[in-house]
């Protein structure tokens, strides 16, 4: 456990072994996202030099006819987007998972079979669907033809209405393999004892899974419901690979990180703006933090109390 | 285990034709429900291997098909070799995920050795400090990555992006590797330090005793590494220091209207990660169930 230290002096080797970690990821980490937020409280004058602007990018971002349309627009398309994966990835999650948990024959191919698209680059997923759902090469038409279906095919990824929701759900069909990977982890973790008792006294299988699985698992939902989070308001690889950086048709599909990488970078007429773009990191910042927090005040600590 | 014995009744009450035609169709739907969502993970990437192996004309009218002799060409791959830098890209990719990897091994588990091993002022508040990252994407911090980059000299370099990845990587690999370390028993370091081992010793000494750990926190590592896009994108995108991620991005966007070749590039891009994947998936997905991963 533990090695008294003799002399008073800070041990020379805990320095040695911490010292690297620290400091790289002070460097390259702590540093660029502090920096980054204090960036956004200037602003860049014609001579290339920086001074103080307080909120007036934020302002900038929320009200000027330029940024807002823009920036809500991208907000609103990224809550849709997380939406779909937190009532489509994660419940599809959960079912798999619980019935790769029941056991049966050919669980193990299933699992490696069902996981295969999460370990693949997000790219190459854009891509594969991209070309899956063009009207030019007709595989999608042609098996919805099988089923007698095909007035129902359009270039759904071109259309404004439905492109966010088609992108949302490739993103689903990637990775749904991590929530349910954690759920059947947590799920196989349920002592044995505990079923068989309650399927003893009759309990059907519905019943065993909402009364006694599920409220076992609940610290799994959380930590599923807070990465899918994270890593929804970070996305941005899937919509600029099918999309590219301007999240056509018309911004259907900007979200906050194809957002940021236009203001930064700058788009066909406009010029980037590197403080404008450290504003909406310091926003993606600010929402990330908020669903961090809450998920550790709310639910970490409401499930604490239902475990006792 | 009680219940069963004090009820055999119920049991009794069971054995009977209802009851088997109950338990067949109950194992049925969910391997009906598996194999559907099965084939639903994996036809989107056989449509694209197979098609690869065609030509033109067979990509369009029979894409369900399997190449024959007729429609087998290689066309597709011929024009990736030799209109793209598909070799230097991987190379890039192999020594950015290989470099990065190794080195958030080694310091990760030196740092997860100091604050598991050693009781010191400021041991939680280190922890918390490296735990920031966990939850945190480097990401955001772009803006002022690429100047720090700039002035150091590190843009379009295969450096510049190594170095982000370690930082990226240590956060989650301190905090799994402490849990994991704090198991090893006390008693086999406390004789090692008996018989004169120095601290680094029994560091070296623990370092095999965490082997499951490091494995599985090495391919969860190397997967976001090899497929990121954004970081080549910004730091690197210089011909000569493009990974494989962004390499095919840009030739797939160059091609785009060559189908063969964006096939053909699509699957060399996914071959590899998929045999590593077929390699180690049973051991990968065994290591987050044994909660390596909470």
């Amino acid at each position: 456990m533990t090695k008294r230290p003799i002399h008073r002096r800070f041990p020379i080797h805990i320095v040695v072994f911490l010292s690297p970690a620290v400091l790289i990821y002070s460097l390259f980490m702590i540093y660029p996202l502090l920096d980054s937020l204090r960036l956004s409280f200037f602003t860049t004058l014609p001579d290339n030099s920086e001074t103080f602007a307080g909120f007036q990018n934020y302002i900038l971002l929320f009200t000027d006819s330029n940024y807002a349309p823009r920036f809500w627009g991208a907000l609103k398309n990224n809550v849709i987007f997380f939406l779909v994966h937190m009532l489509v990835q994660n419940p599809i999650g959960l079912l798999l998972a619980s019935l790769l948990a029941s056991g049966g024959r050919g669980r193990k191919f299933y699992r490696t079979i069902l996981f295969m698209p999460t370990v693949l680059s997000v790219v190459i997923i854009g891509f594969i669907w991209n070309l899956i759902l063009s009207p030019l090469w007709g595989v999608t038409e042609g098996l919805l033809k099988l089923v007698g279906l095909e007035r129902l095919f359009q270039p759904w990824l071109g259309i404004e209405s439905t492109a966010l929701v088609t992108i949302s759900l490739i993103s689903v069909w990637q990775f749904v393999g991590i929530p349910m990977v954690l759920f059947y982890a947590a799920l196989i973790g349920i002592p044995e004892e505990l079923i068989e008792a309650a399927r003893v006294d009759g309990a059907s299988g519905w019943h065993i899974f909402w009364h006694i699985k599920f409220p076992l698992i609940l610290p799994t939902v959380g930590i599923v419901g807070i990465l899918t989070f994270v890593g929804n308001f970070n996305a941005f690889d899937l919509i600029y690979t099918i999309k590219g950086a301007l999240a056509g048709p018309n911004f259907a599909t900007d979200i906050m990180g194809t957002l940021f990488y236009r203001t930064f970078f700058g788009q066909q007429l406009q010029l980037g703006n590197p403080t404008m773009g450290a504003t909406v990191a310091a926003m993606m910042f600010l929402i990330i933090l908020s669903g961090v927090l809450a998920y550790m005040v709310f639910w970490q600590r409401r499930v604490q109390t239902v475990e006792m | 285990m009680k219940a069963l014995a004090v009820n055999p009744s119920e049991y009794s009450k069971r054995l009977n034709l209802l009851y088997y035609l109950q338990l067949g169709l109950t194992q049925m739907i969910p391997h009906l429900i598996l194999s559907a969502y099965s084939i639903l993970a994996i036809v989107p990437i056989l449509m694209i291997l197979v098609n690869s192996f065609k030509n033109r004309n067979a990509i369009f009218s029979h894409p369900f098909q399997f190449p024959n002799p007729e429609t087998f060409s290689l066309i597709g791959y011929e024009t990736v070799f030799s209109r793209s830098n598909f070799v230097q890209n991987f190379t890039n990719s192999l020594i950015v995920t290989g470099v990065s990897l190794l080195f958030i091994l080694l310091i990760g588990s030196m740092a997860a050795f100091a604050l598991s091993e050693y009781n010191f002022r400021g041991n939680s508040l280190v922890s918390l400090y490296l735990s920031i990252g966990i939850m945190i994407p480097i990401r955001l911090g772009t803006v002022s990555l690429l100047r720090l980059m700039v002035n150091l000299g590190l843009v379009n370099t295969l450096t510049g992006l190594i170095v982000v990845y370690i930082a990226q990587g240590l956060p989650l690999t301190i905090f799994i590797l402490s849990q994991f370390m704090r198991q090893v028993p006390k008693e086999l370091k406390d004789a090692a330090r008996i018989d004169g081992a120095s601290e680094y010793h029994i560091y070296l000494m623990v370092l095999p005793l965490v082997r499951p750990a490091l494995g599985a926190i090495g391919i969860f590592t190397m997967i976001p590494i090899w497929n990121d896009l954004w970081f080549p994108l910004v730091l690197a995108p210089s011909s000569k220091t493009a990974t494989i991620t962004l390499g095919v991005q840009q030739f797939l966007g160059q091609f785009v209207s060559d189908w063969n070749a964006v096939l053909a590039s699509l699957s060399l891009a996914m071959v590899p990660i998929l045999i590593l994947y077929l390699i180690f998936s049973q051991q990968m997905i065994r290591s987050i169930t044994a909660g390596a991963l909470k």
